[in-house]
């Protein structure tokens, strides 16, 4: 671990992404800001809200016809809008790391399990097969993989969703990234899998004193995980606040969100809706 | 038309909520009509098939001869010039001429072997696709002796059966093109027969037949189309090729590959004789293969969104 | 009470794998039933193999009184009807709203179609303005009322619903989740609904069956659940997960 120990890992200031389409310019992302530390940060907005535009951006993965712009975008003092490509490509994976929601799109196919893993490692450093090989054998095992000497040779398809994804973070962990993106890293798996996973991620981040983002569409399971909550609305972040003070959310929408899902002992035929006021957006 | 009007009507067009099916159906068409006219080369390959069309229809006016009946005595292997453009044949007969009429049986040709082949692949593609099992594979078998042979090939297997001529050439064509076709919708059916929304159809008790009809059709024919445009280049190419071994069209007929095939001959010498009839095939080629590749960006059932 | 849907001894076999297990259930009428699971437990299939969808090995399968062969007739697909889990992949790409509502009438051969059509957007909240619209120029929600007005056009007596909202906005999910159980209300249907989230089935249904890898675990009214009276283990693991994350260390 390189810089200071405490302190900002990274900057967003009036973050803006735009995408050119036929019809015009649509705004995904609209003037976000807000700041990491060593904490587990949790982004968490509907479909279209921009809450993975954001995360895209952070990564420098999105698409190449947006335009991305932002008073501050920094990593650790680093200007990722100025960073060349060469420079960003060194950043990702070895200082941020990203998991995506389904394993099966996100490992490659055709290479095993545990030569993904290691060669992740070898492109960030210097290491030799066999210590590259102990590595990864122990990043599966700290993902709380049973046998990992058996996984290490399988390859994606032969898995199940949840030991995939925990490859997956095994495999994003392995060059001890100091920020992680995950992009709705569970939602793809059974409930029950879904604790397993995030317990783990929770144990690595804490362990290693990452900072984490956390993408997720929804509200409940978000606040129950991270430490701070943003809540973005189309494109916009609404609310900001301590995951613990949820109960205490002031805008509208933030309430609509938690009121409308069915709790099991709360009995409420209709389900209150949200109505939805264009001033949010504005 | 003002501008005004001409805006209106665009909005009509591509309006969100359409109030009637005709509008909805317009409005799909102009989408798949902008996104088309966006592409230049497509676009100059309409335009070539356009003027195919034209030149076809009205070749008796603009054909300055007969296409037929030449001068022997004083005109035989002119080269181009101001009276004959693109030159004279061995029998004095102006290629410009014969160019211009020729483009009615290449019309002819492609067209019929489009009207043939393309529903029988697609009838034969969607049934096997949807069907599945025995039904399927013996399809399929046969789909896959057709493909086995080379498709000129057959074609020459089946005009020699059935004799040479036009026709035939162009049922032999037909015959050896359908399987292709077979094979696209096959693949197309597969990957919707498990979809939810036949699913839903066959939740409404719909019949096979229906399914396979009102359904699964509708979306394969666009690739269909896709590959049959371009194909074109190919059918026109065997058709010539049938031609030029002397068992598609016959002389005196104006057909473009028998037209080559007696200009052959002379190729050194009187090099227009069978250029000029070989340019004509290669600017339709190119015409139906810019076209199709248009099409393929504006019918793509998977960029079905704006 | 008769039963609306009575399944005695189910096996379904894909190739060579037994996707359920010898199940039994009844569904009363006018009753909304859960199904609850994780992956592979064979709820969906259950719903499957009740419309006609899934190969039953053996077993039986009664609606309303009358046992079913392999075969459905017209009839049944008249009684019973389906809302798919993705509104994205139920929907026809290339059919206007319009033509998917005109489709089962058609094939029933309604002749007051017209009327129907409106009745039927009106009732799942669209109105007219959505009638010509493709798929594609709809929301998700928007598109799930219409796959709920699509089985809802031939008037059935059963519903088959197969996680209708687990790929929409929780917003949207609770608009839909209010709507099902308006027409429920309203037209007196029998619910049999699979899902993954215990909050959403014991919010839409009385009882409901925990299962896994293809068998049932136990069945329970949503009142025992509320209250944490399940015997099972799995049942009660199920119940801490769907009550979010809790930090151990």
């Amino acid at each position: 671990m390189s810089t200071q120990s405490k302190g900002t890992l990274l900057d967003v200031d009036d973050l803006r992404v735009t995408f050119p389409t036929r019809t015009g310019l649509i705004e995904a992302v609209r003037g976000v800001s807000f700041s990491l530390g060593r904490e587990r940060l949790g982004i968490v907005g509907e479909s279209g809200s921009g809450k993975s535009q954001t995360g895209r951006a952070i990564m420098g993965l999105t698409p190449p016809q947006a335009r991305i712009s932002a008073n501050k975008l920094a990593f650790d003092g680093i200007d990722l809008l100025a960073a060349s490509p060469r420079e960003r490509r060194a950043l990702r994976g070895k200082r941020i790391a990203m998991i995506l929601q389904d394993p099966k799109y996100s490992l490659d196919p055709v290479m095993s399990i545990g030569r993904q893993i290691v060669e992740t490692l070898r492109t960030h450093e210097k290491v030799g097969k066999a210590e590259a090989r102990d590595r990864a054998l122990a990043m599966l095992e700290a993902v709380q993989i049973r046998d990992p000497a058996r996984v290490f040779d399988l390859h994606p398809h032969e898995v199940s969703g949840g030991m995939g994804q925990r490859a997956m973070i095994a495999m994003m962990l392995i060059a001890g990234p100091e920020m992680m993106i995950a992009d709705e890293p569970t939602s793809a798996l059974d409930v029950t899998v879904q604790l397993d996973v995030l317990g783990i991620l929770d144990r690595l981040v804490s362990e290693r004193g990452m900072g984490l983002i956390f993408i997720s569409h929804d509200l409940r399971l978000v606040s129950s995980f991270c430490d701070r909550v943003i809540v973005m609305y189309a494109g916009k972040v609404v609310e900001q606040l301590k995951a613990s003070e949820l109960g205490r959310a002031q805008h509208p929408y933030t309430r609509g969100l938690l009121n409308c899902m069915p709790r099991i002992g709360f009995e409420r035929h209709p389900l209150p809706v949200l109505d939805r006021k264009p001033e949010w957006a504005a | 038309m003002s501008a005004e009007t001409i805006q209106s009507r665009r909005d009509w067009l591509l309006s969100e909520r359409p109030a009637s099916r005709m509008q909805a159906r317009l409005g799909r068409a102009y989408v798949a009509w902008r996104r088309f006219s966006a592409n230049r080369l497509a676009f100059l390959g309409l335009l070539i098939i356009i003027a195919l069309l034209v030149v076809a229809a009205l070749a008796g006016v603009l054909a300055p001869y007969s296409p037929t009946f030449g001068d022997l005595k004083g005109s035989r292997l002119l080269a181009p010039s101001a009276e004959h453009w693109f030159g004279t044949d061995d029998l004095g007969r102006d290629i410009l001429s014969r160019i211009l009429y020729g483009s009615r049986w290449t019309l002819y040709v492609v067209i019929l072997v489009a009207i043939i082949a393309a529903p029988i692949g697609l009838l034969v593609g969607t049934v096997a696709g949807y069907a599945g099992g025995w039904i399927d594979a013996i399809l399929m078998r046969i789909t896959d002796i057709f493909l086995a042979f080379p498709k000129l090939i057959l074609a020459l297997a089946f005009v020699a059966a059935l004799g040479p001529g036009i026709e035939n050439a162009v049922l032999a064509i037909a015959i050896t093109s359908w399987p292709p076709y077979a094979r696209i919708a096959r693949a197309e059916t597969l990957t919707v027969r498990n979809s939810d929304y036949i699913k839903a159809v066959q939740l409404m008790g719909a019949s096979p037949f229906r399914i396979v009809l009102r359904h699964i059709m509708p979306l394969c024919i666009s690739s269909l189309i896709i590959r049959v445009t371009l194909d074109m280049a190919g059918i026109i190419l065997t058709a010539a090729g049938l031609g030029f071994l002397g068992l598609g069209a016959q002389p005196p007929l104006p057909e473009w590959g028998t037209m080559i095939a007696s200009g052959r001959r002379f190729v050194l010498d009187q090099w227009w004789v069978a250029g000029a009839p070989g340019f004509a095939i290669l600017i339709v080629s190119l015409g139906f293969n810019l076209l199709g590749d248009g099409l393929r960006d504006a019918l793509d059932p998977r960029s079905g969104d704006q | 009470m008769t039963a609306a849907i009575a399944i005695d001894g189910l096996e379904v076999i894909f190739d060579r794998f037994r996707a359920l297990k010898g199940v039994s259930l009844e569904v009363r009428s006018g009753e909304s039933f859960g199904l609850v699971g994780e992956s592979g437990s064979g709820k969906s299939t259950l719903l499957r193999a009740i419309a006609g969808l899934a190969p039953v090995a053996s077993g039986s399968i009664t609606v309303n009184g009358k046992k079913l062969g392999p075969r459905r007739d017209k009839a049944f697909y008249r009684e019973v009807q389906m809302v798919f889990q993705d509104p994205y992949g139920s929907l026809h790409p290339r059919q206007t709203v319009d033509r998917l509502l005109q489709e089962p009438l058609a094939i029933h051969g309604f002749a007051d179609g017209e009327k129907r059509i409106q009745r039927a957007l009106d009732e799942v909240g669209l109105g007219s303005g959505f009638r010509f619209r493709y798929s594609h120029q709809l929301s998700g929600g928007q598109r799930q009322r219409v796959a709920i007005a699509r089985a809802l056009i031939l008037e059935p007596s059963i519903l088959l619903l197969d996680e209708p909202t687990s790929a929409l906005d929780a917003s949207v999910q609770a608009e839909v989740l209010n709507l099902l159980e308006e027409v429920r209300r309203r037209r007196k249907l029998t619910f049999l609904m699979v899902s993954h989230d215990l909050a959403i089935v014991t919010h839409m249904c009385e009882r409901l069956m925990v299962m896994q890898g293809g068998e049932a675990v136990e069945n329970l009214t949503a009142a025992q659940l509320v209250a944490h009276r399940v015997t099972e283990d799995y049942t009660r693991n199920l119940l801490r997960a769907s009550e979010g994350f809790v930090r151990t260390a």
